[in-house]
């Protein structure tokens, strides 16, 4: 299970590809922001920036579509394992409550 | 002769806490019990905030992906995969078999060499005994290393007991196993050589390439217990010659209660069955194959052949981030295991004049574990320790630190610098420490009893 393409220094990229590789990063940002586990919540962003970053240079369709896939596999992955984590939420770990932060 | 202050602040230090006025020997035994009682097991209160967990040795939690994998084989999918008439049967079998492929994958193998099993120890126990008795007509002789996990090093002592003779080879001081001493205890009676492939204490690395061509150039079976080994680094059971091979669910962010045999066809090796039945599993292991857990395995197995370099590469940068923060900061702290030959995410640190129990628990944030698991129960320091000759008071203070792919660069900081504070605190309250800084050599000490 791998991430897409992050598009902007892709230039010959079709346009609505890129655009739809732009909303993946962003719903799958936005997913895994809601895990309700500190560790999975932290693992889930960074792989997510990462996997994207790693791909930056793909412009051929076939694989880029491949990537894609992958990447709504993921989406749905991780909201359906949100939801879980969701039902069974416990304490907060030390880092976590030591001050207030975004992640 | 100790001054009553002077065993009061020792055994304070020791215990981190300020013991009543006692004589020596009074407060010697009731030290041994109140170390027995000091780290009470507790369940956390509701608002209080839970620990980091940094002990990934003992066992890992499930990765998303694999709890996904699972969930429709514990709620629909929930056939029994021996079932041959129905469609129940069908799709649960089409999962194990799936989960097999994935495990074989990872390790290079066929997925008919692949037998599930209910963890690494059964595997163990299997392998060990298995070959051992099967051979046993004309082969009595078994090679395995003195830090051999327990399960490794019990089945042996069972075997002992049964008539077999058993070399447990010494290891170096940096915990790697010498191949010209293993090439010396190989006789022709031999039938299995047992050899680690990862420590659990010491994350210590050993040669496998090296010891399977020696055992397959004397026609030696060569197992080795992979758990803590699969899915960190790569595996190749043909280029290692590796004949059988224990894997273990729950080290690979898989679920627990799950683990795998590798047993070879080609050249083939024979194995008594310790569990027997309905013949699943060729026979070797019967028994229903519990199709979640093993589609879990194998999901876990599929996505460590995926992540495998990128966690390496962040483990390894978190490792030495740990390593070097609480060396610069604090004197006297040594790394058990040769630095080279080991896998990061596995760093046993001994702080010279703490004790490793009370520093535990002054860590009470943190999850960590002085020894493995399995011998934490006892008071006697681990016997890996013992094994690559580290000094008694060295292997008493102890940790082991356990990195994984979901630590992350706040948790490794934070409990570096609890670490370190927590050590200077101890230590600024040791006497030994206070005569080590005047200059005091330890070992010339002569002490008395009053």
């Amino acid at each position: 299970m791998s991430f897409g393409v992050l598009p902007n220094t892709v230039v010959n990229m079709a346009s609505s590809s890129r655009a739809q590789v732009i909303s993946l990063y962003r719903m799958l940002l936005r997913e895994s922001a809601k895990f309700p586990s500190y560790n999975y919540r932290t693992y889930a962003l960074r792989r997510v920036k990462d996997g994207f970053r790693e791909n930056i240079a793909v412009d051929n369709p076939k694989a880029l579509d491949v990537l894609l896939n992958q990447a709504r596999e993921s989406l749905a992955v991780i909201k359906r394992q949100v939801a879980i984590g969701q039902y069974y939420a416990t304490q907060k770990t030390v880092v976590e409550g030591q001050r207030n932060r975004n992640v | 002769m100790m001054s009553k202050t002077v065993t009061r602040k020792l055994l304070g230090s020791m215990c981190g806490l300020q013991t009543p006025r006692l004589t020596y020997c009074q407060t010697a035994v009731t030290a041994s019990r109140r170390e027995k009682e000091m780290i009470k097991s507790r369940e956390l209160e509701k608002e209080e905030l839970r620990p980091l967990y940094m002990d990934f040795q003992a066992t890992t939690p499930m990765d998303p992906r694999v709890l996904d994998a699972m969930l429709p084989y514990q709620v629909n999918y929930y056939g029994n995969p021996h079932s041959r008439t129905h469609a129940y049967g069908w799709e649960s079998e089409s999962g194990m078999e799936k989960a097999r492929k994935q495990v074989a994958d990872l390790i290079a193998a066929d997925p008919r060499e692949i037998i599930f099993t209910s963890g690494a120890t059964e595997s163990n126990n299997m392998a060990i005994k298995g070959v051992a008795r099967f051979y046993k007509a004309k082969k009595k002789h078994i090679i395995t290393t003195q830090t051999e996990h327990k399960c490794v090093l019990d089945s042996c002592r069972v075997l002992e007991a049964e008539g077999f003779d058993i070399t447990y080879l010494p290891v170096k001081t940096n915990g790697l196993l010498d191949l010209k001493q293993l090439e010396e205890s190989i006789r022709p009676d031999t039938s299995l050589v047992s050899v680690m492939t990862i420590n659990n204490e010491i994350g210590v690395k050993q040669p496998i390439k090296e010891i399977g061509q020696l055992c397959r150039s004397r026609n030696v079976f060569l197992h080795t217990d992979a758990a803590q080994a699969v899915g960190k680094i790569p595996i190749d059971v043909s280029d290692w010659k590796v004949d059988l091979m224990s894997i273990s669910g729950h080290k690979i962010y898989g679920p627990k209660g799950v683990g795998a045999l590798y047993v070879r066809r080609r050249p083939r090796v024979r194995i008594e069955p310790m569990q027997n039945g309905g013949g699943q599993e060729r026979g070797l292991r019967s028994g229903t194959v519990p199709t979640p857990l093993a589609v879990g395995l194998g999901a876990a197995c599929e996505v460590a052949q995926q992540e495998m370099e990128y966690d390496h590469k962040r483990i390894s940068m978190l490792a030495k981030r740990l390593v070097q923060k609480i060396m610069a900061e604090i004197p006297d702290v040594f790394l058990n295991g040769d630095p080279e030959q080991r896998y990061p995410g596995c760093i046993n640190l001994s702080f010279a004049y703490v004790e490793g129990e009370s520093l535990l628990m002054a860590l009470k944030d943190v999850a960590l574990s002085s020894g493995s698991a399995c011998t934490s129960a006892s008071l006697e320091p681990s016997y890996v320790l013992r094994a690559i000759g580290a000094d008694e008071d060295l292997a008493h203070s102890s940790i082991r630190f356990g990195i994984g792919r979901f630590t992350t660069e706040e948790e490794v900081d934070y409990t570096a610098e609890k670490c370190i504070h927590q050590v200077k605190r101890l230590r600024d309250m040791s006497p030994l420490w206070e005569m080590v800084q005047e200059g005091i050599d330890l070992k010339g000490i002569k002490w008395t009893q009053h």
